[in-house]
């Protein structure tokens, strides 16, 4: 329960962040993709069924407020978080190198797949210049951002698994 | 101990089951058949408080990383400033005696109201869309200060977008710059009509795109005002969008294409005004 309420407030304070805090931050009109920093990590270093639910209510909030097509978001956010957690207990989560390297192929394919079905679907075919001038340029803003806050998510994720190692470990819940 | 029997779905039934529910769910939101709007109203109230608050630590952040730019730039611009004013004063001066003359045709011509006498509240951006694809923003102004959806959003510069979505305080924008917006324009000298669009790609170069200019007789060029045309059925009629830089035919020989630059600086737009009427339409 307490791990569900952590994901929670962690998934809406980083989505007001996001909204406000980073788009003031933005270079040449491109900001960091946190949300998707947050369904990777956690789909990494919690499993499958963790970054699927977290890849969703993160996606829900971008529908909630800005989306076009409502539960588009949602829906792009659950498979990243559901394909990431095939990595889970396969590399061990205290080294960066790999959560690097899924947030790079995972905002290339989220980059991708927006393009394809909302933007190739309209007519407008030239995928290399929304690869150099969107989605390249995202995804080196959001790896900068990722060395700092795969850390804080590690340690969170560290603390909540030894609250929950420690709950079933004491005396009183043993019957 | 007792072995506590429980129920648990794996994983990747689990997301079969959602991933039918959803795409259920965006047929539904696609048809318009179903609305969710009071979800996203709850979620809105709730929400943007914080983004409010939070958004004046962006506006601190933002004035801080311009703080960072050389004293020389500034004082360069310090005196192109000083020497613009001396001209537009100047300019100023001629407008004013203009004006006089404009009044009293307008009111010998009895004219329609320009949309500067419209009435109008201010709003500040408090949070944008989170993801680079999109243009739209939130403002931090809504139903309660009589804000409805399809309003249009000006800076004083010229059109910013039009409101998409209504909460008791706060509204969510698209701007005009946005790759899904379209406007019916014209040129404001020869009213001649023409589509302003969104480009992502051209917005980098600070331009939209316009199409279908028709234009037969060649009088559109770099530097022509576009304004929002009387033919809109969502935007008032003469508001500025921006000039024209680059023009040419199609391959028709009909209309024309072309890139216009915006008159407002989308970059850094922080404070905007929201009309509060709506276009009147003919009976339905």
């Amino acid at each position: 329960m307490r791990k569900k309420i952590v994901l929670g407030l962690l998934i809406i304070v980083t989505f007001i962040l996001q909204s406000t805090v980073f788009q003031a931050l933005s270079i040449a009109s491109i900001s960091p993709n946190l949300l998707l920093i947050l369904t990777v990590s956690f789909g990494f270093m919690g499993g499958k069924k963790v970054g699927l639910f977290v890849g969703f209510f993160s996606g829900l909030m971008i529908d909630l407020f800005y989306g076009n097509l409502f539960g588009f978001n949602a829906l792009v956010y659950m498979y990243v978080g559901f394909l990431n957690g095939f990595l889970y207990k396969i590399y061990y989560d205290e080294d960066i190198k790999v959560p690097i390297l899924l947030v790079t192929v995972s905002d290339f394919v989220y980059g991708t797949t927006i393009y394809v079905l909302q933007f190739m679907l309209r007519g407008r075919l030239n995928y290399l210049g929304y690869l150099k001038h969107i989605i390249i340029p995202e995804i080196v803003y959001t790896l900068v951002i990722t060395l700092v806050l795969y850390r804080v998510f590690f340690r969170i994720n560290q603390y909540l698994f030894e609250y929950e190692a420690k709950g079933q470990l004491s005396p009183w819940l043993r019957r | 101990m007792k072995k506590k029997k429980k129920f648990s779905v794996k994983s990747k039934h689990l997301i079969i089951i959602m991933t039918i529910i959803y795409v259920g769910l965006i047929a539904l939101a696609a048809s318009s058949k179903f609305s969710f709007e009071p979800l996203q109203r709850g979620t809105g109230y709730v929400i943007s408080p914080f983004q409010n608050g939070i958004n004046t630590v962006g506006t601190w952040l933002r004035s801080q990383t311009t703080g960072f730019r050389n004293a020389k730039k500034l004082e360069q611009q310090n005196t192109e400033l000083e020497e613009k004013i001396s001209a537009l004063k100047e300019e100023n001066n001629a407008l004013l005696q203009d004006q006089d003359e404009l009044d009293r045709l307008r009111k010998l011509y009895k004219l329609d109201k320009s949309f500067s006498e419209y009435e109008k509240v201010a709003a500040q951006v408090i949070s944008k869309d989170p993801g680079n694809w999109y243009n739209t923003f939130t403002i931090n102004r809504g139903s309660n200060d009589g804000i409805q959806v399809d309003n249009n959003v000006i800076a004083p510069d010229g059109l910013v977008g039009i409101v998409t979505e209504v909460g008791s305080d706060w509204a969510t924008v698209r701007s005009i710059i946005d790759d899904s917006s379209n406007v019916s324009a014209m040129a404001a000298t020869t009213s001649d009509t023409c589509i302003v669009t969104g480009n992502l790609l051209l917005m980098d170069q600070g331009k939209l795109n316009f199409i279908q200019m028709t234009d037969q007789e060649d009088k559109v060029q770099a530097g022509e005002r576009i304004v929002t045309s009387m033919i809109s059925d969502k935007f008032l009629k003469g508001i500025l969008i921006g000039y024209v830089s680059e023009i040419e035919d199609d391959t028709n020989k009909l209309t024309k294409t072309g890139t216009l630059i915006p008159a407002v600086d989308f970059a850094h737009l922080h404070e905007v005004l929201v009309i509060k009427e709506l276009k009147q339409k003919g009976s339905d």
